[in-house]
């Protein structure tokens, strides 16, 4: 950046043409093309969520649909498998493929909601914490602090038990448990923020509290709030399928990944597959996130970019 | 140091007082506790005498204050479902959960921090890459589904180790593998960013300068100093293993503190429940304290503050 960019005002003028995000876009593509890792991770991702939106049009059976006479069929590549249900059927002879395009759906609202309910309080609430300081701050990180050191998936396991069994329960539950994580790190970048240079800089030239907020701190916040969310995410998604499969999670007729393998766990010995294919699932959804989150990370964080070149 | 004491033990004063508040409030969240815990067919006259009987009729704040004075004596309540109290119920189970935890940090310890250590003086190197994928998989790949995919090959097939249970030691080593996985992958991460970090420190570039060797600055210098990022990690992760033997008790039938917990969810038996959950957090706190305590004998700078 040029040394015009010292002045608060020709720095919004910079932003404020359209060719900065333009440019901006271009180079985000160049370093995706760039990493390797991130590329795929982006495909996956993609995947799932192509998966979720077009699940009636791709899935070849009614997910609830039970055939007692095909139960129990092995993949389509095994010995008596058949085409017309690829991955198997389960012991209601209802079509994993099926299930599990369907079953996307609902880790991915739990993944998506979830995410957006805990990054949203963790926004407002670092926000107000990292600006207002003091004794406030104090009281929110200690309790934030305490969530933290919790065993948490107990609490989690604790609470769905008593909401009971339902999608909404279980979003809010993540929603709310998960808040503290983006408080910290929301506050964290805040306090980071305010002591640097520019911010500084913006402040002792008379720029207002809010503008400084809008123009400096928040357009910085995005790079790690993001990253935050796509690995949360991850996490949600692999907290709900545990949920699921402790029978605490969406009602039982719903095809969820952890309702899978519930069901599979007891068809261990012989029918591997009904177990396997779900679990392979949650895995691929949350490496997609993972490897999306890690090139963020990097590809969002100038200071990184720097040094890369 | 007195002053860290006193911040420490303050905190974690605090720490209990807000896990009391949550356990509390939790019982409380649908409003009335007599609807969770007691079946749905249950007239009104059984929830008006059960309210009676675990006294949620008295005002809040009287029952809070019962609740924290009764579990400072060790009364943490009476289990519905066995109908003893959950205090010896859950000491019972402890030794059990406390084995699995144990036996996956040491796990977790002994194959995250030699690979992180050595990825992070090495990147790019073969072992880098173990180390990273290591970091990778334990983020992605969901424990108790990996249990069962290990139950499948090592006791099914294979027949090496026992589907599930507590025998021998043997038994122990698939549980405390899948649980120890993403606390595994999680130091790999942190061990490693810690050593590159250090690598690039100016007092790693002045012990170079000096003369000294690869080794005495490995040893001397990154290791200490990773130390301290580590050992706090490590006391939360065995917190968080703790708490995740919930699902992976279950896989294994492991008779621990998980198990009972989700039994307990399925009887509807709360106060056990709660009972769990409160004694779990205590100790998660209490080893965290033991942490902190540890953490000026390796950071001299909190001695001299």
């Amino acid at each position: 950046m040029s040394n015009s960019a010292l002045s608060p005002t020709a720095l919004s003028k910079v932003e404020a043409e359209p060719s900065f995000w333009a440019e901006q876009l271009r180079s985000f593509a160049r370093s995706l093309m760039r990493d390797t890792a991130g590329l795929i991770g982006l495909l996956l991702f993609l995947l799932v969520v192509f998966a979720a939106l077009f699940a009636p049009w791709i899935a070849p059976h009614d997910p609830l649909e039970q055939d007692l006479k095909a139960s129990k069929l092995p993949p389509a590549w095994m010995e008596k498998g058949d085409w017309s249900h690829p991955l198997g059927t389960d012991p209601l002879g209802r079509d994993l493929f099926s299930r599990i395009l369907y079953g996307s759906r609902v880790s991915l609202q739990v993944g998506f909601f979830g995410v957006l309910i805990a990054g949203g309080l963790g926004l407002v609430i670092g926000l107000f914490s990292g600006f207002v300081g003091g004794r406030t701050d104090n009281a929110i990180m200690t309790v934030v602090n305490i969530i933290l050191a919790l065993p948490y998936l107990l609490f989690v396991v604790f609470i769905a038990g008593i909401l009971g069994r339902s999608l909404f329960n279980v979003i809010l539950i993540f929603g709310i448990t998960d808040a503290p994580i983006f408080v910290r790190v929301v506050r964290g970048e805040v306090l980071r923020l305010r002591r640097s240079v520019y911010v500084e800089a913006a402040h002792s030239t008379g720029v207002s509290q809010n503008r400084i907020l809008f123009q400096h701190i928040l357009p910085n916040l995005i790079g790690p709030f993001l990253t935050v969310m796509t690995f949360e995410m991850s996490a949600m998604i692999l907290y709900e399928a545990g949920l699921g499969f402790l029978g605490l999670s969406v009602p039982p007729d719903i095809p969820s990944w952890g309702n899978m393998l519930e069901a599979g766990r007891q068809h261990l010995q012989r029918y591997w597959w009904i177990a396997t294919f779900p679990g392979l699932a949650i895995m691929i959804s949350s490496l997609g996130m993972n490897l999306l989150g890690d090139w963020l990370r990097d590809a969002l964080d100038p200071r990184l970019r720097r040094l890369k070149k | 140091m007195r002053r860290y004491l006193l911040s420490i033990f303050s905190q974690a004063l605090l720490v209990i007082l807000g896990v009391f508040i949550l356990v509390f409030v939790m019982v409380r969240l649908t409003g009335d506790p007599t609807s969770v815990m007691l079946a749905r067919e249950a007239s009104e006259a059984q929830r008006a005498e059960f309210r009676a009987r675990m006294g949620f009729d008295r005002p809040l704040a009287v029952q809070f204050v019962d609740f924290v004075a009764k579990a400072a004596v060790g009364d943490l309540g009476n289990s519905l479902h066995y109908r003893l109290p959950a205090l010896p119920l859950v000491l019972e189970r402890l030794p059990a959960s406390l084995q699995l935890a144990f036996v996956g940090l040491l796990m977790a310890v002994g194959i995250a921090i030699p690979l992180g250590l050595a990825g992070g003086t090495r990147p790019g190197s073969w072992i880098d890459a173990v180390g990273r994928t290591i970091g990778l998989l334990g983020q992605t790949v969901p424990a108790y589904w990996l249990a069962l995919v290990m139950i499948i090959v090592f006791a099914v097939n294979l027949r090496w180790l026992p589907t599930s249970g507590r025998s021998d030691f043997s038994s122990v080593l698939m549980p405390a593998f899948t649980l120890a996985l993403p606390t595994m992958g999680r130091l790999v991460r942190l061990t490693r960013s810690a050593v590159m970090e250090i690598m690039g420190d100016d007092y790693v570039r002045t012990a170079r300068g000096k003369g000294l060797s690869n080794q005495t600055i490995f040893y001397r210098h990154v290791l200490r100093n990773a130390a301290i990022a580590l050992v706090s990690v490590i006391g939360i992760q065995f917190g968080y293993m703790l708490g995740g033997s919930v699902l992976i008790e279950n896989v294994f039938s492991w008779p621990g503190l998980g198990k009972l917990a989700y039994e307990s969810i399925s009887n509807r038996d709360f106060p056990l429940v709660q009972a769990i959950a409160l004694f779990t957090s205590l100790v998660v706190i209490f080893l965290n304290l033991l942490v902190d305590l540890v953490y000026p004998l390796i950071d001299p700078r909190i001695r001299y503050e």
